[in-house]
């Protein structure tokens, strides 16, 4: 393999000039990949207290495309909304992989867990006539994961479901399962880049480094503020007053001070665009803290909480 | 002989976790029960927020719809802020509406229904599957596989075309109370319209000859699956400030006739459901919800909403229909073909609607949080019709309601035991093979059923303790 670790993550960063995994096709990183998924390591998506928003947001990757994701880099044995299978067929096929690829194989999970009264609000399939709770089936399939990689804010940190007054006792992942690695990829929903990035980093070269939250670093290590084109207006001082104004749009309610993601950087949708990119304050849904740390999303942070403009930094 | 139960647990290839029952006596289906096994509870969760928070929290309930949840949340919020939008706000909140319409449709025929009449490559997620009824002749199965790869190429472009004014997908960010937050310029809407174009392309050449050949295949299905006969549309993307002319009216279809639709006749029943059954009856915008989760006759977390105590089905068949665009026939391969015809349509008049945007003009209206106020958003997602209800009250949010298309379709039994639609369409269908009930999955899918959306905007007062007696 050609592709050293130090150069794969240059090729994530979105800081590097023009690069991001959607916005660049690396041959090198293809046959890495493809040599690496060789034995397409199974890979079980699970779905608990979701939208489905973080597989929607996922089959919008540009490089690799989903197709590519699905037939060379990993061998998707259970995603509800995409397999052949369905009732009995599937479930059963997804307790057999758990079972014949123990320790081997990952789980994506997408929702956060329902715990109040034992898990009752969400159910996930059947066995022997009787429903299965995702808690209980994370409760059982989770130990037996190579690793699990909580996708989006739902099952890494709790998110919108958990949201005040948390109604199902939601939790996420790493509240549930103990001694398995987890890596929490928060966003609502992540970007498509920060979710492959990750799993190719596991399959080339383990485990990205983490932050204190268990989130990789490569992805969430600054705030949308600190790379925001605006940054300029708010040195200056030009605030927009209303949506349409130009300005930084930190009085019409921007959290990107408190969002910790690349998106000014990498964007959206294959980098057509972004949040800020039309006018919109970030609602700070990539954090650990959405949605309540972040609500009301259009009511201007106080000024204890903005950043200091260099001026003010005595 | 002896009636037989098939659950099928999980329904997959559809958004959501959704169960269904169905009881099988000499090989026909005599009876079906739909349930809805996900509860989240978005509507407590927005009690006492800001208002304005209403527009992004409600296109988390479905990651699949946001733009059909955005739309109704922030047209409900327009009426209770009393805000008229620019022209060119809302001809931009119908171009996201429009795309995501058109992301959707594509998508719900090629990577969630059309597994079921053709064969994957043998690979994961493609296998395991049903075994049995696959009748394309293999060069044109090979077709469709090549086209379910194609498609997902086209459904990202028609979200990629959706970022070009929504910032991003799922869920978009711009549009606000009072329009949305950007302003369209030149270079935006020459990067939506060389998008369209190639989706339409892709819509006239590959979607609709697709449909069409399943239809000739699989013709048995224009008689299977037609359900409960009733059809019904909110309407949808407004022509003028007022929204009194729209591209798809409202109305419903019924014994034949098609007849004005009036919102204060929706009623939703709980007697199958499990709520208490005091509960039942309500209208949406006074809707009170209390779980009765030891009901015995309980069997969803769905309510089963009527009009004038009927059921009715949405969806792009019933908006077709309505409009007159669409009178072929009600059953499994009338909705697809609906859906494809309505996307065809979509594409050719959001190219008009792009060049009437005004490079430059603005596209919001300046607005505050009202002290209280009401507010009612009707309109229409790829699934169906769609409607919002707030209550505010000391600039909070007080009460926040919603009635969604998969209620509509998958909602269970009314109080009078009259099923809902989805159950009504499996009653009576022959099944051949009950190991491999294709037949189920196939009506079941083309109501594009969407339950996250379903169940969510019910509003607990106690705890609950024990479920589901089936």
């Amino acid at each position: 393999m050609e592709l050293t670790r130090r150069e794969f993550l240059k090729i994530c960063s979105a800081s590097a000039v023009g690069a991001g995994l959607s916005q660049m096709y690396i041959p090198e990183l293809v046959q890495a990949m493809e040599e690496a998924a060789a034995k397409k390591p199974p890979v079980i998506w699970l779905q608990g207290a979701n939208c489905t928003g973080c597989v929607v947001s996922l089959i919008n990757t540009a490089h690799p495309t989903i197709s590519e994701v699905l037939l060379k880099i990993i061998s998707l044995e259970y995603q509800s909304n995409i397999m052949a299978a369905a009732g009995e067929l599937a479930f059963s096929h997804m307790e057999m992989i758990a079972e014949r690829a123990k320790g081997e194989f990952f789980i994506l999970m997408e929702g956060a867990v329902p715990t109040k009264d034992n898990g009752i609000y969400c159910t996930v399939g059947e066995r022997n006539g009787k429903e299965v709770s995702v808690l209980e089936l994370l409760n059982e399939i989770g130990p037996k994961a190579k690793a699990i990689v909580a996708v989006g804010d739902c099952a890494a940190f709790g998110g919108i479901p958990a949201g005040k007054p948390n109604p199902t006792g939601c939790k996420p992942v790493s509240e549930i399962v103990k001694g398995v690695p987890i890596i929490n990829i928060q966003g609502c929903p992540p970007h498509p880049d920060w979710v492959l990035g990750t799993i190719v980093h596991v399959l080339l070269f383990g485990l990205p480094e983490l932050d204190d939250k268990a989130r990789p670093k490569l992805f969430f290590g600054e705030t949308v503020h600190q790379n925001c084109p605006n940054y300029s207006y708010f040195q200056e001082g030009k605030m927009a007053k209303k949506f349409g104004d130009k300005g930084c749009l930190i009085e019409l309610g921007c959290k990107g001070p408190m969002a910790m993601s690349d998106c000014p950087l990498r964007k959206w949708n294959s980098g057509v665009n972004w949040c800020i990119g039309v006018g919109s304050p970030c609602i700070g849904c990539s954090s650990d803290t959405f949605p309540d740390g972040m609500s009301p999303f259009y009511s201007a942070l106080p000024q204890d909480k903005r950043p200091k403009k260099d001026s003010e930094i005595v | 002989m002896a009636t037989t139960k098939i659950v099928i647990d999980p329904v997959t290839r559809i958004e959501g976790h959704l169960k269904i029952t169905c009881e099988v006596d000499n090989g026909k289906i005599t009876d079906a029960y739909s349930s809805g096994t996900l509860w989240r509870g978005i509507e407590v969760i927005l009690k006492g927020r800001d208002p304005r928070d209403a527009g992004q929290i409600t296109q988390r309930i479905c990651g699949v719809c946001p733009m059909a949840h955005g739309t109704a949340s922030i047209l409900c919020l327009d009426d209770a802020f009393k805000v008229t939008v620019p022209d060119n706000g809302r001809i931009i909140r119908n171009l996201l509406l429009g795309s995501n319409h058109l992301q959707s449709h594509i998508l719900h025929f090629y990577h969630l229904a059309a597994l079921d009449y053709v064969t994957g490559p043998d690979v994961a997620p493609f296998v395991p599957r049903y075994k049995g009824d696959y009748r394309l002749p293999k060069k044109l199965n090979d077709q469709y596989v090549a086209h379910y790869l194609q498609a997902l190429e086209m459904r990202k472009k028609a979200h990629e075309m959706l970022a070009v004014f929504g910032g991003k997908m799922p869920p978009q960010i711009t549009m606000v109370v009072g329009g949305v937050t950007v302003t369209p310029s030149v270079d935006k809407m020459a990067s939506f319209l060389w998008r369209l174009r190639e989706i339409a392309a892709f819509v006239n050449d590959v979607y609709i000859p697709d449909v069409m050949g399943v239809a000739e295949v699989y013709s048995d299905y224009k008689n299977i699956g037609k359900g409960c006969g009733n059809l019904l549309s909110y309407g949808a993307f407004p022509q003028d400030s007022a929204g009194k002319e729209k591209l798809f009216k409202s109305g419903r279809y019924t014994k034949e006739r098609v007849l004005s639709f009036d919102p204060n006749k929706i009623t939703e029943d709980v007697k199958y459901s499990w709520y208490k059954d005091g509960t039942s009856g309500k209208k949406p915008s006074e809707g009170i919800t209390e779980p009765e989760a030891e009901k015995a006759s309980g069997y969803t977390w769905l309510k089963a909403p009527r009009y004038e105590g009927q059921p009715y089905e949405v969806g792009p068949l019933a908006r077709m229909w309505v409009n007159g665009d669409y009178r072929q026939g009600i059953s499994v391969i009338d909705r697809h073909a609906a859906r494809a015809l309505e996307a065809k349509k979509l594409a050719e008049v959001m190219e008009g609607w792009l060049l009437q945007l005004k490079p430059g003009q603005p596209a919001y209206a300046e607005t505050k949080v009202p002290d209280s106020g009401e507010g009612m958003g009707l309109t229409e997602g790829a699934r169906g019709a769609l409607g919002h209800w707030i209550k505010i009250s000391g600039k909070k949010i007080e009460n926040y309601q919603a009635v969604v298309p998969t209620t509509w379709n998958a909602g269970p039994r009314d109080d009078k035991g009259v099923r809902g639609p989805i159950e009504e369409a499996l009653v009576g269908t022959p099944i051949v093979d009950e190991d491999n009930p294709l037949e189920i999955v196939r009506i079941i899918r083309s109501f594009d059923p969407c339950i996250a959306c379903a169940v969510h905007l019910i509003k607990p007062s106690g705890e609950m303790k024990r479920f589901r007696v089936v």
